[in-house]
């Protein structure tokens, strides 16, 4: 999966303007944008663009962009 | 799979009560900053709810409803053999509420009165249950009232909640008659995950004390609870929803035989507009056909589908129409109801 187009449908989700602050190696959880309502659109964006459903705890194991992308890459 | 199916039974009736204060949720900023607020009513779009008063009962809003319900279409108080009362928020922790209101609504003796205890699905699982009893032929009329509180239930204190929930309450009247086709219902259930909407005290396994009133910082963002309070885990109801609503619905279309065509309205839980929206989008829907209350009532649990009927279909449900129920909530548990309504009676919603 391409990680560019990622981040676009990643900062779309969480409302975020510039998504050139955003790479593979970004904390998601500690940019200023985040907070329990984008944890929302995030999982709802996984469903929709990428057909996954994710548990909570899977999810708080993921740290970085890259790491979704991993998980999704790998499902 | 818990499907089941009647025919010849139906809704007749309904009528809705809510409070009479408004909430206006921009400027409930007591605990939190109006721009936070603004974000998170404008994230779920919930913009007014109704809050009962200190002295108003779920089971005065169901009775409101009820009196109006009965006035309006002249039924004979001692032809209703059936009463049950759904509510997570009853008068007492005994006797039953419905037993109560029995005696309240001037009903005979000899009617069966029960309640059920069960969160937002429960009025599809009510309609199933009445469903079912009348199925057996011996029920003239029943009266299915569903009422709740859900603004005594949570902490202020509690971004999480605190902007969602609102009060409400509905009587149906459910009778047999030839002129309704066929009724199919899916019910679920996963205790597994019943801790992700909860309140921990007042019940036998914590019992009410001194410790549990004490208001107490909960998580690392500051909010603040009691174990008498509720709390919702948002963001895990929400995968829940994803992973099994979309399945419900589409197992019960099957079932039905029926495509999402063949629908005139689709009621949703209103759980808040961002799940809501999610659901339409996923299944394809049309949502010039999905009322919504959302906006002016919150959540206000499982009253929210039938009090989205009695408030937005007013009028609309001339002759004969199929509507898709939809549910889930506290427990978990889920539902899905086909339900045909012939010429449906609907009150103007009572304010309390």
């Amino acid at each position: 999966m391409d990680l560019n187009s990622f981040i676009e449908k990643f900062a779309e989700a969480i409302e975020l303007e510039d998504s050139s602050v955003l790479s593979g190696d970004t904390v998601f959880r500690t940019l200023p944008e985040w907070d329990s309502l984008s944890y929302l659109s995030v999982i709802a964006m996984m469903d929709e663009e990428y057909d996954i459903q994710i548990e909570n705890a899977e999810f708080k194991q993921l740290l970085t962009i890259e790491d979704l992308v991993n998980y999704i890459s790998n499902r | 799979m818990a499907f089941s199916s009647y025919t010849g039974v139906g809704v007749t009736a309904l009528a809705g009560a809510v409070p009479h204060t408004v909430i206006d949720n921009y400027r409930y900023t007591d605990h939190f900053p109006a721009d936070q607020v603004k974000e998170v009513v404008d994230k779920v779009g919930i913009y007014e709810r109704r809050f009962a008063d200190k002295d108003t009962c779920s089971s005065d809003l169901c009775f409101a409803a009820a009196q109006r319900l009965i006035d309006d279409n002249d039924i004979d108080r001692s032809e209703i053999d059936l009463l049950i009362f759904i509510s997570q928020t009853p008068d007492y922790r005994m006797p039953a509420t419905s037993v109560l209101l029995q005696h309240r609504l001037g009903l005979p003796n000899s009617t069966v009165a029960f309640d059920i205890n069960l969160g937002c699905s429960a009025f599809i699982y009510g309609l199933n249950v009445v469903y079912a009893l009348m199925s057996v032929g011996n029920y003239r009329k029943a009266l299915l009232l569903d009422g709740e509180t859900r603004s005594k239930v949570y902490s202020p204190k509690d971004r999480r909640s605190a902007f969602l929930f609102g009060d409400g309450g509905v009587a149906a009247l459910i009778e047999r008659d030839e002129k309704f086709g066929r009724s199919y219902f899916s019910l679920n259930s996963d205790g597994s995950r019943g801790d992700l909407i909860k309140i921990n005290a007042g019940g036998y396994r914590m019992p009410s004390s001194a410790e549990t009133v004490k208001e107490k910082v909960v998580d690392e963002y500051g909010n603040i609870r009691s174990e008498e309070q509720g709390y919702m885990m948002g963001g895990d109801v929400f995968n829940f929803v994803i992973r099994e609503i979309p399945k419900d619905i589409k197992k019960t279309l099957e079932y039905s035989g029926k495509t999402v065509a063949d629908f005139n309205y689709f009621i949703f839980h209103q759980a808040n507009n961002f799940i809501n929206s999610y659901l339409a989008k996923k299944l394809k829907l049309d949502t010039a056909r999905i009322p919504s209350t959302i906006e002016k009532y919150g959540n206000t649990s499982s009253v929210s589908v039938p009090l989205t009927i009695a408030d937005q279909l007013k009028g609309k449900l001339e002759g004969e129409n199929t509507l898709l129920l939809s549910a889930f909530g506290v427990g978990m548990t889920w539902a899905t109801a086909v339900v045909p309504f012939v010429n449906l009676n609907i009150s103007d919603i009572v304010e309390v």
